[in-house]
């Protein structure tokens, strides 16, 4: 809550501003969420992705990411601890392009709490790619205006509005940022989505974050056998890619989205969102929710998973059936006579 | 003419800032609070003191509530200063914020102020408030307290005094609205924290409030002031009677004028002739059942012991202390 | 710079929303009368000239006094000052002193030889005043300044008329009425000495108008049985023969004098400055009713004089003086006797229990009226029922002080100015008063009233009390300005709105765009000097 607070206000006093949350610390800040971006601050934000409590668990999932998905930021999904360096370094641009704060998704443990070789690139090479800031509205004594004002019925709808065809328009900047990094840095790094493979496969699994490089690991096995499987990695979960998703999915038969949250009573909330984008197609899609509090998600779970062809459209991988047997209770309608 | 009123055509001491033809206006014509608003006049008093103490130079920081609500509304703004307004409870930390901001743009002339009503201060952004504190961020941290929540319908806030009706202590049988032990000071929760500066304030005595909000501004680290600001419509009286129902608060000791530095309370604004807090209660509907044929015997008694507890302990009886 | 859609604004836009919309009730700046102002018998403009002192401008001060009164150093000694008594200040720590201002301002203008500043245009018209009193000499005064030719007769050998005669001259000494007196003959008023007037009739025919301001100079008699060798005089008779330097009767070492007006104190002082050692004032009722002014008692019992309350004289016979004890019901205002009697001793008795007019002047003119009470009537103009023949003061008065003869003399000038004219005087219509109630004292703090002690014995020489400059600016800063903005700023200050406009003067103007009326500026206006209205009128 503080944290963000501080950083609202020094990128509304127009200092490039940053700071980092997990979990609780994301819900505790969750108004401040909202405010920043809906004052145009183009803060970044570190989220390292996290379980929410109760119960209290401190592993790594995506609950606490779902939760803010319709703040208004920026989310981009890292895949690789590289990944992570690289896109913090284009969150700036992309936040300052398109005056909204980015929120860079980080799995938490996973890839926070992970060593591994990175190339982090020279100060001067950073300048070179990011230009000083200039901010367009800040708290300047020569010239004195209000941010945050209240804003009534009469308007709000227009505001809210604009703020969402920002965000849609913000998918180019997105790309663009990637593209000009590449440039600059000679890698593939953000961008809208990461496709593996997808151009032949029959079943695409749609994922975001650090699990897609085991199943890349799973599928890359799967195909030596003849199997006919891609990945699509989501980097830019909002604003969302529709077209590009579409179009990575376009050869698919069936569709499967692993993701590490959903959404209690209805189920997978990346999955519905592809269902809904894939709505007019003919392929399956089904969903598996993985990794929930830090479950480890392995490749035999997965091999086993995309091989046996489940017949539910939900699975929670690795579900310890016996605990649901002698634990589940269902509810007694009755006694709400 | 000898007098303490604002302006003085005979005598240039002791002149209020507010008196002054050329005072900026920094809270500017067109803003929708209630007639008779305590905190509309105190907060043009507090930003008007601290723009010229600054040279112009700062900035606002404003806490969700009747302030913020009343003065900046799109398509108008009422304010003539820099001015944010982020949320209900994260006032001090986005003021934090700017402030570390223009120190780091080399800018620490400007002077950062966060404000908020009594809500936004004791109850929502208490965490916020004790953080900044804790830190001495270099911020004027002001509180226009008009001791409930107004704006959305006169609820209990935890500065609504005891024995208090708002529409959450409603009187009712022997409960006497709000608990005899309520009314959080943070006046003296500031100064436990022992930042450069602590005081309190009253739109019943301006020339005091600017004095105090001009020597606040330019010390650097954390500083609070605290502000009394009557409220015609939540504490019920005319809306002519905003001054001087703040006068008795003063008057009566119930609401203490002093300052404190670094932990210490260093000074008070004596009262020339205290009075019962009778005079102060009889005035305002929010204390109507205090008085009358069901009036409880005591319910008076409780609260003149908190003024008399005031009068003691911050010497307001001209400097004649029964100790 | 582009900046985002409805959430971030430029500053002060809300100029543009009117809040003044919002308003059911209406301030607006007032000039209340100040209790002052209303009181003053010689409708002086006290708390404009106070205004004038408060500033260190004396000089200016002096001109707003003699704009309505000729006689500052004579009011600030022989006016009864009314204007201190209704003195909102009195209900808070203290009337401001008003009258020892006045004196001293009055003093300042003797001493520094100030003149009055004007420029007379002839009106070619002559106008005869009998009587050079205070009513004389002021209609003179005011006269002259409008351009008339004015000659004043008087029957006495010395100018003053009861400010010479009425007033002994420890409290008066001559010599001021002599300086406030000549700048009224250096603007060119003629007074004509030892002019006993016997015809008023073959006299106005040479004038275009007449004021006769007389005054009452005729003692009224009683019926008492007087026996034996007491001395018996009549005050007004003692004093004239002090003034003109004729033989006193010796009036012993106990006096007694009968009356209870301000004339009777007089007489009680002088007697004591005259050699007595026991003199007593003998008066029918209780001391409160005494028509003497108050100070004016306190200054006489400081000097030892006893006062014998509900008392009256039944008889002298040497020097026993029988009394009747009286009984007065406050309720009823009857007075009566008890029927017990009481005597004292006394080698002299001084009469001072009223004075009448002297009406033979008028004989031969049509249309004079002399009412059941003795004094010449006059229309709402001040006129007799004669054509042109004005009367006033004295004369005409049931309040005989010499302010309120200068107040005659004033508005007589005005109604034969208007007569002259061929118009009708019209006073001004008057302002609501400006009462305690009006105003907010919160902001005056408790400064006691700055008293000057007294000095000297009891003799004919004046007790001398002024001012010094510095006292002179702490007292007349004590005046609340009732009823009229002093600038004090509070209504600009205190209003939540903004709505209040301050010019780079320093005048104040309601800007009713914002106004939203709350009312605050009229609560918190130390003076008074704002209404809330109706809204109304807009």
């Amino acid at each position: 809550m503080g944290a963000l607070s501080v950083a609202i206000g020094s990128e509304a006093a127009g200092v490039r501003s940053y700071t980092a949350t997990s979990s609780q610390g994301l819900l505790y800040m969750a108004e401040a969420v909202y405010n920043a971006s809906g004052l145009n601050l183009p803060i970044v934000m570190t989220l390292g992705n996290r379980a929410i409590g109760a119960p209290i668990n401190i592993w790594n999932d995506h609950t606490d990411a779902m939760s803010v998905r319709d703040a208004g930021w920026l989310m981009l999904f890292a895949e690789t601890n590289q990944e992570a360096v690289d896109l913090h370094i284009q969150a700036f641009k992309i936040a300052e392009a398109t005056k909204s704060p980015v929120m860079v998704c980080v799995d938490g443990f996973i890839l926070t709490h992970a060593y591994e070789r990175v190339d982090i690139p020279s100060q001067e090479e950073v300048d070179d790619y990011l230009p000083p800031y200039e901010p367009e509205i800040s708290l300047d004594t020569k010239h004195p205006q209000a941010i945050g004002t209240m804003v009534p019925p009469e308007y709000f709808t227009e505001v809210r509005y604009l703020a969402h065809k920002r965000q849609i328009d913000s998918l180019g900047v997105i790309e663009c940022a990637g593209k000009g990094f590449k440039e600059k840095f000679g890698r593939e790094s953000g961008g809208l989505i990461h496709k593996y493979n997808t151009e032949n496969a029959d079943t695409i699994i749609v994922t975001m974050g650090s699990v897609a490089g085991t199943i890349k690991d799973v599928i890359d096995e799967l195909n030596e056998k003849g199997g006919k499987y891609g990945v699509l990695s989501i980097v830019s979960y909002r604003p969302f890619p529709n077209e590009a998703v579409k179009e990575a999915l376009r050869s698919a038969k069936n569709i499967i989205v692993v993701e590490k949250a959903f959404a209690v009573g209805i189920g997978g909330i990346l999955s519905q969102e592809i269902e809904l984008l894939m709505k007019d197609s003919n392929c399956e899609i089904k969903s598996v929710i993985a990794g929930l509090g830090g479950r480890a998600i392995t490749k035999p779970m997965l091999t086993e998973y995309f091989l046996n062809n489940a017949k539910e459209r939900t699975t929670f991988l690795g579900l310890k059936e016996d605990i649901i047997r002698e634990e589940y209770k269902p509810l007694n309608c009755g006694k709400c006579k | 003419m000898s007098s303490s009123t604002m302006g003085n055509r005979l005598s240039k001491e002791n002149v209020a800032f507010q008196s002054e033809a050329d005072r900026p206006n920094t809270l500017t014509s067109g803003h929708r609070a209630c007639q008779g608003c305590g905190e509309a006049l105190g907060a043009r008093c507090a930003i008007d003191a601290a723009f010229k103490a600054a040279n112009g130079k700062i900035a606002v920081v404003n806490g969700t509530g009747c302030l913020e609500v009343f003065s900046c509304v799109y398509p108008n703004n009422s304010w003539g200063v820099p001015w944010i307004h982020s949320l209900f409870g994260n006032t001090p930390a986005v003021a934090t914020g700017v402030a570390a901001a223009f120190h780091n743009q080399g800018k620490d002339d400007v002077r950062v102020i966060a404000q908020g009503g009594d809500g936004s201060t004791t109850d929502i952004g208490m965490g916020c408030l004790s953080g900044m504190f804790d830190r001495n961020d270099d911020v004027l941290y002001i509180c226009y307290d008009n001791q409930a929540y107004m704006n959305t319908g006169v609820q209990r806030s935890s500065a609504t005094p005891a024995l208090a009706r708002t529409a959450t202590t409603l009187p009712v049988g022997s409960y006497l609205g709000n608990d005899a032990s309520s009314g959080k000071n943070v006046p003296e929760i500031a100064v436990a924290h022992k930042i450069p500066y602590v005081a309190t304030a009253s739109v019943g005595n301006i020339p005091d409030l600017e004095r105090k909000v001009a020597k606040a501004i330019n010390i650097k680290g954390a500083k609070y002031v605290h502000i009394h600001v009557p409220c015609p419509l939540g504490w019920g009286f005319p809306t002519s009677e905003t001054v001087r129902i703040a006068r008795l608060a003063l008057k009566c000791g119930l609401f203490p004028l002093f300052e404190a530095e670094n932990g210490e309370v260093v000074g008070s604004t004596p009262i020339d002739d205290v009075i019962g807090v009778e005079d102060y209660l009889r005035a305002q509907r929010r204390f109507a059942h205090l008085f009358g044929k069901n009036a409880t015997p005591d319910a008076i008694g409780i609260l003149q012991n908190i003024a008399n507890t005031n009068i003691q302990k911050y010497r307001l009886s001209g400097g004649v202390s029964d100790d | 710079m582009t900046k985002p859609f409805a959430t971030v604004l430029d500053a002060s836009t809300s100029l543009e929303n009117k809040t003044g919309s919002w308003r059911t009730m209406r301030p607006e700046y007032v000039k209340r009368l100040p209790p002052c102002n209303v009181t003053c018998p010689a409708g002086e403009n006290i708390q404009q000239w106070l205004s004038l002192v408060q500033e260190g401008n004396f000089y200016d001060a002096w001109l707003e006094m003699v704009k309505n009164n000729p006689f500052p150093a004579i009011m600030g000694r022989a006016c009864y000052h009314s204007c201190e008594k209704t003195c909102n200040r009195g209900q808070f720590d203290g009337s401001v002193n008003i009258n020892l201002i006045e004196r001293t301002i009055g003093d300042m203008a003797i001493s520094n030889r100030w003149k009055f500043e004007c420029k007379i245009s002839e009106s070619g018209k002559k106008i005869l005043i009998i009587g050079a009193g205070p009513s004389g000499l002021s209609a003179a005064y005011f006269l002259r300044k409008a351009g008339y030719d004015v000659t004043i007769f008087e029957k006495h050998s010395k100018v003053g008329g009861m400010m010479r005669y009425g007033v002994p001259k420890y409290r008066l000494p001559r010599e001021i009425i002599e300086a406030e007196v000549k700048r009224i003959t250096d603007l060119g008023v003629k007074i004509v000495l030892n002019k006993k007037v016997e015809n008023l009739k073959e006299e106005a025919s040479n004038y275009d108008a007449v004021y006769v301001a007389a005054g009452a100079d005729v003692a009224v008699k009683t019926d008492i049985n007087v026996k034996g060798n007491t001395v018996v005089i009549d005050a007004i008779d003692l004093f004239k023969k002090i003034e003109d330097g004729e033989n006193i009767p010796s009036l012993g070492n106990r006096v007694v004098v009968y009356g209870g007006g301000n004339t009777a104190i007089d007489a009680a002082r002088t007697a004591l400055r005259l050699g007595a050692k026991d003199v007593k004032i003998v008066y029918r009722r209780t001391i409160h009713n005494m028509p003497a002014h108050d100070t004016e008692i306190q200054e006489a019992l400081a000097e030892g004089i006893e006062i014998l309350c509900l008392r009256t004289i039944n008889s002298i016979d040497n020097d026993k003086i029988l009394l009747d004890k009286m009984e007065y019901n406050e309720e009823t205002s009857v007075l009566s006797k008890t029927g017990e009697t009481e005597s004292i001793c006394a080698d002299s008795v001084i009469f001072a229990i009223g004075q009448s007019i002297r009406t033979s002047m008028f004989e031969g003119i049509d249309g004079i009226v002399i009412s059941e009470k003795g004094i010449i009537e006059i229309d709402d103009n001040m006129m007799t029922g004669a054509n042109g023949i004005f009367a006033g003061g004295d004369i005409v008065a049931g309040k005989r002080t010499i302010t309120h003869a200068i107040g005659f003399g004033k508005k007589a000038s005005k109604c034969i100015d208007a007569f002259l004219k061929g118009e009708k005087f019209a006073p001004n219509v008057k302002h609501e008063v400006a009462n305690f109630k009006k105003l907010n004292t919160e902001y005056f703090k408790g400064n006691k009233r700055v008293e000057v002690s007294r000095q000297g014995d009891i003799s004919f020489e004046e007790k001398v009390i002024s001012y010094s400059n510095e006292e002179l600016l702490e007292e007349s800063r004590r005046c609340f300005s009732c009823g009229n903005c002093f600038h004090c700023d509070n209504c600009y200050s205190y209003c939540p709105d903004n709505a209040i406009i301050k010019h780079e003067d320093g005048t104040l103007e309601f800007n009713y765009d914002y106004c939203k009326g709350c009312g605050i500026c009229a609560s918190e206006c130390p003076c008074g000097a704002i209404r809330m209205t109706s809204n109304e009128k807009e």
